[in-house]
């Protein structure tokens, strides 16, 4: 194996060292503990989904695991945005990666007001979360499922930064592409695919009741790895369409595991992969897991760079 | 392995002490001393909660009444059933050890009564400092008494044992009667925990202490029991951490994070 092999990536116009991204959701409470996951190899780090006002989230169990991976329901819990801002602030001093800071928001003004608020802290990339799928008896179905309001809220969030935006969209829709479409037109400078699948439910059998305290839980893991190479094939698709495929960075999550997992989403269209689930499964490391293992992967194919491998699964 | 619940229905309810209860289930749990589990009351919540005692054939969890999920917890009674997953988490070390001193501050007595069974299987000597607000919390008494170990009473008031702090017995007991100790196991408050640092460094003695911190998952994922600045995780790296690794958790005694992330301070503000 090649050690030298060139495995950083490029991002809204940030280079990441290696092309593994902590996902939204996981370890990514505090800035110390988004700068322990980039220490143990993430090439960039996502904060947990950040809202304006303070949320407990829903009571336990909000995350257990199934044999094929994870289902959770924490119920976007933020110790809202002054909060957050020192948690990024520190992350940006200490994580020495580029820092998504991840937002949600109850409705299209108020991701205006998240955005602009959360720049305050300077992340390197705002990822908006339009796709939470564990709030809906509370905030209605996602933003995500519907063109129309995804890309009012790219637009509003854009409106309101100077900082490059990501999109995380949901695969629990028709058309993810129709979705990514709309977003790109609305000024999305990149998108993260997917978020969590379902909602799915685990049930007690013993108690005869859902066992997430939200009932309904969004699912991730392996399993849904197929779905999101797929979700990930469908927007490069897209953006070749519009000729955007060179502009538009895709974050590739849903299942990355191993280092194969990673070299799948590269050829569907990703630039980098989201890992979540991962940590579960193989440890806090699996970042300089998965990243030595395309770097095995590409020396012993001959590939010289994670973009010469991006979208080659395409006709 | 598959991180879900398994519904085990409670043996014996025994009062512990004010407030405090212990449930016994038949089963085999396979934990260590110093690890955790999370107790799921269907319909109302999921908490962590340290065992207070394991056999071949049982284990126990001890519960105090204090806020909704404990107070409900406590109403439970022979034949219900709650859900258990785990264990989860770091051990003390029981191995390599001859003496012991055990410092347990209020419901930091519950996991350290689990470690001195363990200890005194292992043919330990084992001192006991069970520190708490009067006699009527004091826990454990009969059963460590019976197992061989030393115990030594601290309380508040005065109503049982010395009256005074717990780590103050632990001064004079590492410069007297256990001055062969060779290595002290402390659970409590953290102001506790912090001068029983203080103490072992003084007199040059290993140390291994139980932290807490909400937690949400409890097998490393959610990140809410991360503490700063080494943003290690509690659930994870710990609970039981060596008091080298503690003094440099910048939060330890200052402050922790709630259900939402937001900073709580201990006394006074987080800084």
């Amino acid at each position: 194996m090649d050690n030298y092999t060139d495995i950083s990536t490029e991002l809204c116009g940030m280079k990441l060292l290696n092309p593994t991204v902590l996902a939204s959701g996981i370890l990514g409470v505090s800035g110390s503990s988004l700068a322990n996951v980039a220490r143990n190899g993430a090439g960039a780090v996502t904060t947990k989904s950040i809202g304006i006002e303070q949320r407990k989230g829903h009571p336990g169990p909000v995350i257990i695991t199934y044999d094929q991976g994870m289902v959770n329901a924490v119920g976007l819990s933020t110790s809202g945005i002054k909060e957050s801002l020192a948690e990024i602030e520190y992350a940006k001093k200490h994580a020495g990666v580029p820092i998504i800071a991840s937002v949600f928001a109850s409705t299209v003004k108020e991701f205006g007001i998240v955005a602009k608020e959360i720049s305050r802290s300077n992340p390197d990339l705002i990822e908006v979360n339009i796709s939470c799928p564990n709030v809906e008896a509370e905030f209605g179905r996602p933003f995500g499922t519907d063109p129309k309001i995804s890309a009012d809220v790219t637009k509003i969030v854009k409106k309101n930064t100077r900082i490059p935006v990501i999109v995380k969209l949901s695969p629990n829709v028709g058309s993810i592409a129709q979705i990514a479409k709309a977003v790109v037109k609305a000024g999305a400078d990149g998108i993260t695919a997917i978020n969590t699948a379902g909602p799915g439910m685990v049930i007690s059998i013993e108690t005869a009741r859902p066992i997430l305290s939200n009932k309904a839980g969004g699912v991730s893991g392996p399993a849904i790895k197929p779905i999101a190479v797929r979700c990930v094939y469908d927007i490069y698709a897209a953006l070749k369409e519009m000729k955007k495929e060179d502009k538009i960075p895709i974050i590739g999550t849903g299942g990355v595991t191993y280092g194969n997992d990673a070299v799948e989403m590269f050829m569907a269209g990703a630039s980098a992969v989201g890992i979540g689930t991962g940590v579960y499964i193989r440890g806090i490391d699996v970042f300089r897991k998965v990243s030595y293992e395309v770097k095995e992967f590409m020396g012993k194919e001959n590939y010289g760079s994670i973009a010469s491998m991006r979208g080659i699964a395409h006709d | 392995m598959t991180e879900q619940p398994k519904i085990h229905s409670i043996k014996r309810v025994i009062d512990e002490a004010k407030d405090a209860r212990t449930f016994v289930f038949y089963g085999q749990l396979d934990s260590s001393p110093g690890q955790f589990v999370n107790v799921w009351i269907p319909g109302v919540d999921e908490k962590p909660y340290s065992i207070s005692y394991q056999d071949d054939e049982k284990f126990a969890i001890t519960c105090f009444a204090v806020g909704n999920f404990s107070k409900s917890f406590n109403g439970m009674k022979e034949g219900d059933k709650i859900g258990i997953r785990g264990p989860y988490g770091t051990r003390f070390t029981t191995s390599g050890i001859r003496n012991a001193v055990l410092v347990g501050g209020g419901c930091g007595t519950a996991p350290l009564a689990f470690l001195a069974n363990e200890l005194r299987k292992r043919k330990v000597n084992v001192d006991f400092i069970m520190g708490a607000r009067s006699n009527e919390f004091l826990m454990y008494h009969e059963r460590m008494v019976s197992a061989g170990v030393n115990v030594h009473i601290a309380t508040d008031d005065g109503s049982a044992g010395f009256k005074g702090f717990s780590t103050e017995l632990l001064d004079r007991l590492l410069a007297g009667k256990a001055k062969d100790a060779d290595m002290i196991y402390a659970c409590g408050p953290e102001i506790m925990m912090k001068k029983v640092i203080d103490i072992a460094d003084r007199h040059g003695r290993r140390c291994e202490l139980s932290l807490e911190r909400y937690m949400k998952c409890g097998f490393g994922i959610c990140g809410q029991c991360c503490v700063d600045n080494l943003g290690i995780r509690v659930c994870k790296e710990g609970p039981v951490m060596g008091k080298e690794i503690v003094k440099h958790i910048f939060e330890f005694n200052k402050y922790k994070r709630d259900s939402s992330g937001k900073k709580v301070p201990f006394y006074g503000s987080c800084n």
